[in-house]
């Protein structure tokens, strides 16, 4: 076991050393001199350029740059953004629990629609069920989010009036930041409807980056179940007289969930950039918001440091799944 | 349809029914599927619509009639039958835009599959062909792409060189290299150790020869599945580009850059909202279906 994850884990050093390289080069890509590109249209005199460009180090070799720039990745020091003067760190750090939130209830919503709808479409195959639940997951995976999120915006927030239009609670509560999670952070602070203004500024953002999720997870369980309901032990527990309920739930389901598990984790990505999306559009301040916001100002430091944060973490997700699914499935960790 | 499988009738003399060319073959898989067709039947209407999209579209797409502002769709109360899906908010027809729009799209993706394919090829045959340190090298920059999200990565291309429609598309495109390359590898690597490709290097066939010509046309099976997905994926990543912005700049009639430009109206006009993003959903979705049934078509394990 112990070997199998070394394994993976000396697969990830490659990868994280090809982030880095990417990330590093990005900012060396922007057409033009990069000072005076930070600079914008004030322009910068002669000292201040050499100055500059000495304290960001770009007078030194490509090598010992990129050197720098990894030992001060590892550090976590991602540079300072060039609008607010704050460490790149320090703005991620407050804007990520935001993300989570989103991401983690979007994943709920996810997981609660799309495994039941794939299982239930493999058990009636062929039926108006199993039709009905394909067409909407295949309309769900080519679903463009942001139109999505405009659509229901229109029906439920404009015409109804049964959820707020963005934002991630009303402007009347005013809540301390805890841990940064609206949702805990609400209760904790006790004012009545704090909580309820919460949940109701979440719904709506969570569905729509948890639609590209749910069809997929639902394809997927389909696909799987159904692989696994013709094995010959399936028919062995009919045989034998199980519920059907039981042979469905507990003998097929435990298994056909190890593909969905990995499927699920993969979804990290998904989430991640949909993200970008739904947070655009729902004013939700989140890292998606932070990071679109931040190509428009031209905060080069910011671009480059959420993008490497983001990718890291999908690694260290991928990373995590791939041992999950080592660990649920031995014939995985034996193979070479 | 034609099918050759027919059943004999009792006076004529029983024979064998004749084999069904590959075309015949691939044809009778794939209109099986009802999806997939209606997805084919979807694409045409909208490649015809790019194509003479001067001709189909009742006006400029960029005329602005001042008098006819956020006009509403033809068949509501104080809708104009000369502006079918209404106007946008400095007058310009919907529908004519949506089909300029069309044009864009489909030119977008036809470029961006395009050029990751040929590029998806090429590296895929060289890597699975070679084998070795090159192998290595190509397969790990391909992880490292498949790590980042694809539109985060292309946001970050489009940063960086600026936001139009030609960077959007060779963002794109790069993006989406990864999905050819592994594609192209795998099946290069099954060919190579069949005896058709031995026998050919026996008889002398040069490393290209047997590169493109002997194992190339046995890998293209999902090869064009995998475009078609492309595709589909292609025109929502390039309207998300549009919408955040990052892609085709306004006024430019881009189904992704005019959901944005009607941001603001969604209160006052839902129409300008919702044509656009119906045109980008029922576009992928017919892509999504048709790729959906090429597979099934193409791939000789789910013929059984």
């Amino acid at each position: 076991m112990f070997q199998f994850i070394f394994r993976r884990l000396s697969l990830v050093i490659p990868t994280f050393i090809g982030i880095t390289l990417l990330t590093f080069t990005l900012i060396r890509l922007i057409p033009g001199d990069p000072i005076e590109v930070m600079a914008g249209e004030r322009g910068v005199s002669a000292e201040r350029h050499a100055e500059l460009s000495a304290q960001l180090g770009f007078d030194q070799p490509l090598y010992v740059q990129y050197f720098h720039y990894v030992t001060g990745v590892l550090q976590g020091d991602l540079g300072n953004s060039l609008i607010t003067r704050e460490p790149v760190m320090k703005e991620f750090l407050t804007l990520f629990p935001a993300t989570i939130e989103l991401a983690v209830c979007a994943a709920i919503f996810a997981i609660l629609i799309g495994l039941p709808a794939g299982i239930f479409a493999a058990v009636k195959r062929g039926t108006v069920i199993d039709h009905s639940v394909m067409t909407f997951s295949l309309t769900g995976y080519s679903m463009p989010i942001f139109w999505w999120a405009l659509l229901l915006m229109l029906v439920f927030s404009v015409n109804l009036g049964w959820t707020p239009v963005s934002g991630r609670i009303d402007v009347v509560y005013w809540i301390d930041d805890v841990t940064g999670f609206m949702l805990i952070d609400s209760l904790l602070s006790g004012e009545e409807g704090a909580f309820s203004s919460a949940v109701s500024h979440l719904i709506l953002p969570s569905i729509v980056l948890g639609t590209i999720p749910m069809a997929v997870i639902a394809r997927m369980t389909r696909s799987s179940m159904l692989e696994v309901l013709s094995e010959d032990y399936i028919r062995t527990a009919r045989a034998k007289g199980i519920a059907p309920w039981r042979v469905i739930v507990i003998h097929a389901l435990r298994n056909a969930l190890i593909p969905v598990i990995t499927v699920i984790g993969l979804q990290v990505g998904i989430l991640l950039s949909g993200a970008i999306l739904t947070e655009t559009v729902f004013a939700w301040p989140g890292i998606g918001k932070w990071l679109i916001e931040s190509i428009g100002r031209r905060d080069y430091p910011v671009v480059q440091g959420g993008i490497l944060i983001v990718a890291c973490i999908i690694i260290v997700v991928n990373l995590l799944v791939d041992i999950t699914y080592g660990i649920v499935n031995p014939r995985i960790r034996h193979s070479r | 349809m034609t099918t050759s499988t027919k059943t004999s009738t009792t006076d004529a003399p029983l024979t064998a029914p004749v084999p069904m060319t590959p075309m015949q073959e691939f044809w009778h898989y794939f209109s099986s599927n009802k999806g997939a067709v209606a997805g084919l039947v979807v694409i045409a209407i909208i490649c015809f619509m790019a194509v003479f999209a001067n001709f189909v579209a009742p006006h400029s797409p960029s005329d602005q009639y001042r008098d006819a502002l956020l006009l509403p769709p033809a068949w509501l109360e104080g809708g104009n039958w000369s502006f079918v899906l209404g106007t946008d908010d400095v007058g310009r027809d919907i529908l004519s835009r949506l089909i300029y729009g069309s044009r864009l799209s489909i030119a977008v993706g036809i470029v961006a599959v395009t050029a990751s394919l040929v590029m998806g090829i090429l590296l895929g045959l060289i890597a699975g062909y070679f084998k070795g340190v090159i192998d290595t090298a190509i397969m790990r920059i391909v992880d490292i792409m498949l790590a980042m999200p694809s539109l985060l990565l292309a946001i970050a291309i489009v940063a960086i060189l600026g936001p139009s429609i030609v960077n959007a598309a060779l963002a794109i495109s790069i993006v989406s290299l990864p999905h050819y390359v592994r594609l192209t590898r795998a099946a290069t690597m099954a060919e190579m150790s069949r005896d058709y490709v031995t026998s050919s290097r026996v008889i002398g066939a040069s490393p290209l020869r047997l590169m493109f010509i002997c194992i190339l046309p046995n890998c293209l099976a999902p090869l064009i599945v995998q475009a078609t997905l492309g595709f589909s994926s292609a025109i929502l990543d390039m309207a998300a580009l549009g919408f955040l912005g990052l892609g085709a700049q306004p006024p430019t009639p881009e189904w992704g850059s005019m959901l944005a430009d009607a941001l603001q109206f969604v209160q006052r006009a839902w129409w300008v909202v919702t044509f656009p993003g119906l045109m980008i959903l029922i576009t992928v979705l017919a892509f999504n279906l048709m790729g959906d049934g090429l597979r099934d078509a193409l791939d000789p394990k789910l013929k059984q």
